[in-house]
């Protein structure tokens, strides 16, 4: 391009309030991207920093998640003797039953949703070492006590430490809160595994979570669920349990990919419009610089370059509105278990990059008719007038 | 005599508006030698900015041929036309068409960053031009600051600071008053008589065409008379 950048630079700047108003446009539809992107990002963390790949899953054979997986505590016992399975001090096998049910309990905004119950045992923490009591104590089973995630009690209704909910006719006592370091527990209320099995009727477990010796070990003993026919049971990774999870986004994000196009189109013809603008208001200048001998492919890549940068400087405005909702938490259902699940918006460098990636995307696209525009006028009228 | 320049033959210029025909050029003849100052006069629609501008190669002839440097400038195509401006045209407009958002420093600049010059020689040859035309001391003001006067003698700047074949200046006084007008017209003659730049100069005044070596008339895109030095043709 040998017409000078500074010439579309300071084009830009003396339309001052034009160009600001387009920016500032394409800014808003950039913003509603990364906030989009920023939220499933947030969704799908929530799941997939979740587990480790030595930590396995076991379900009912055909379930796809602890909600609908069910089976007795003779297959438990079966499970945990497997070989394999990572030994504690006291020689006893890192393996916890544990029971999943739903609840419905009133947000704090008013309306009901449904929020998941784990029922466990002390296992089940030292299982989970992101698990980190942030107020009051663990609950004790047989106490009916129960612990609740911070951001849960951020959400609902009565879920402080201290406070007494009545759930499934009985009154259960909050005891304490805890985080997961944002992951898939943060949407969960743990309690005893006898209390909540005794007051839901439910001698049974949802799933067991099993430690193994090693990464090598953790692989046979998929295999080997898989292969017995007594207990008809899968094992997965917790990886990847959670992994799978991230079903729950699909929904978020059809539906951020078709704001982004639609909104996306709008600010393309913003772009063009006052690219178009620009290139009328500059026809003389246009023609001049084509008489001293520009040729059109570099009057076509000044205006394809000008409005690149209009549209990345809104880029920039709207990746930084948008990084402003970083870290805010919110919820959605979790389709597979039909449960509240809570996640942060979680602006990154590359949702920053996709962010202006996009705005340079529309800045060209719009630019691309002016710019042949420009490339394409008559001289002679223009040097008439 | 040496050989012309430019040379015209025959030229003719049709457009069509609609169903209708417009002649704006018929049958010029016309030679031009290097180092001549060159007016073309005559009334509005005569013609004369169009010639200009088929010399210029930024249009076209309908009929004849237009010979510039040995070129057929319909030979060309827009990009060869564009490199061929570049190299031998300096263009001085009537309303000045410095580019408002670049300093006179930055317009002068313009045509020599479609050369290969480096950027320490296109200074030198930017504080040149600008010296010539008694304009050093503005070369970081923009337009805006300029008089009307200023901004033409920018303009003639930008038009030598490629130290092109000849210079085409179209109406060059036509938005200035009559002290900024002279100026301009020094200026161009200076360039003529002392670095023997060839220019064609389009004017409605005939007090510019006194500075002019010899003035060709147009009237209805025909070539009424030639004036040289005072004596007709």
């Amino acid at each position: 391009m040998k017409i000078p950048i500074k010439y579309n630079i300071r084009s830009i700047l003396i339309r001052r309030v034009g160009s600001a108003m387009t920016a500032v446009g394409i800014g808003l539809t950039v913003a509603v991207v990364v906030v989009m992107m920023a939220m499933v990002n947030g969704l799908d963390r929530t799941f997939t920093e979740t587990g480790d790949d030595q930590n396995l899953v076991v379900l009912r054979e055909g379930s796809l998640n602890e909600v609908n997986s069910y089976f007795t505590r003779d297959a438990f016992e079966t499970v945990r003797f497997l070989p394999g399975v990572m030994r504690d001090e006291e020689n006893e096998p890192l393996a916890v039953g544990e029971l999943i049910v739903v609840i419905t309990h009133p947000r704090k905004d008013g309306k009901e949703s449904n929020v998941m119950v784990r029922g466990t045992s002390e296992t089940g923490f030292r299982l989970r070492p992101e698990m980190k009591m942030v107020e009051g104590r663990k609950f004790r089973d047989g106490l009916r006590e129960m612990i609740v995630s911070q951001a849960l009690a951020k959400r609902f209704e009565n879920f402080n430490v201290g406070d007494t909910i009545k759930i499934n006719r009985v009154d259960w006592k909050i005891v304490g809160s805890f985080e997961s370091d944002g992951g898939a527990y943060e949407s969960e209320l743990w309690g005893g595994y006898q209390d909540v099995a005794q007051v839901w009727q439910r001698p049974i477990f949802s799933s067991i979570l099993v430690r193994a010796e090693s990464l090598e070990d953790a692989q046979a003993f998929i295999k080997r669920i898989e292969d017995d026919d007594r207990i008809q049971l899968n094992a997965v990774s917790q990886r990847d349990y959670y992994a799978e999870q991230t079903v729950s986004s699909i929904g978020l994000k059809a539906l951020a990919v078709f704001i982004a196009v639609l909104m996306g189109i709008g600010s393309c013809f913003a772009i063009m419009n006052m690219m178009y603008g620009m290139v009328m208001g500059r026809q003389p200048e246009i023609a001049t610089m084509r008489a001293l001998g520009f040729r059109r492919r570099s009057t076509r890549a000044s205006f394809l370059f000008e409005s690149a940068v209009l549209a990345l400087s809104g880029g920039v405005i709207g990746c930084a509105l948008g990084s402003l909702f970083n870290g805010y938490s919110a919820g959605t259902s979790n389709f597979s278990s039909f449960s509240e699940v809570l996640f942060n918006f979680q602006v990154t460098p590359l949702i920053i990059a996709l962010g202006l990636s996009f705005a340079l995307v529309m800045g060209i696209l719009g630019g691309i008719l002016p710019a042949r525009r420009a490339a394409w006028i008559r001289l002679i009228d223009v040097l008439k007038e | 005599m040496n050989k012309p320049l430019i040379e015209i033959n025959e030229l003719g210029k049709v457009f069509h508006r609609d169903t209708v025909e417009i002649r704006a050029l018929d049958g010029i003849d016309l030679s031009i030698h290097a180092g001549e100052f060159v007016c073309l006069m005559g009334p509005s629609g005569s013609g004369k900015s169009t010639l200009l501008n088929i010399i210029a190669g930024i249009d076209y002839a309908t009929e004849g041929e237009a010979v510039v440097l040995d070129t057929d400038l319909s030979s060309l195509n827009e990009d060869g036309q564009a490199t061929w401006r570049n190299q031998h045209v300096g263009f001085v407009f009537q309303h000045f068409n410095l580019i408002p958002v670049l300093t006179a420093f930055e317009n002068v600049e313009l045509p020599l960053l479609l050369t290969s010059l480096s950027r320490k020689e296109r200074r030198e040859h930017v504080e040149t031009a600008l010296r010539v035309v008694r304009l050093t001391d503005r070369m970081e003001h923009y337009p805006r600051q300029l008089s009307g006067g200023q901004e033409q003698r920018v303009a003639i700047a930008r038009a030598i600071v490629t130290d092109p074949t000849f210079i085409l200046a179209d109406e060059p006084t036509g938005d200035l008053d009559a002290e900024s007008a002279r100026e301009v017209l020094e200026v161009l003659s200076t360039l003529n008589s002392e670095f023997g730049k060839t220019i064609i100069m389009v004017t409605h005044d005939p007090r510019a065409a006194e500075f002019a070596s010899v003035t060709y008339h147009l009237d209805k895109g025909l070539l009424t008379k030639t004036v040289l030095n005072g004596s007709h043709s």
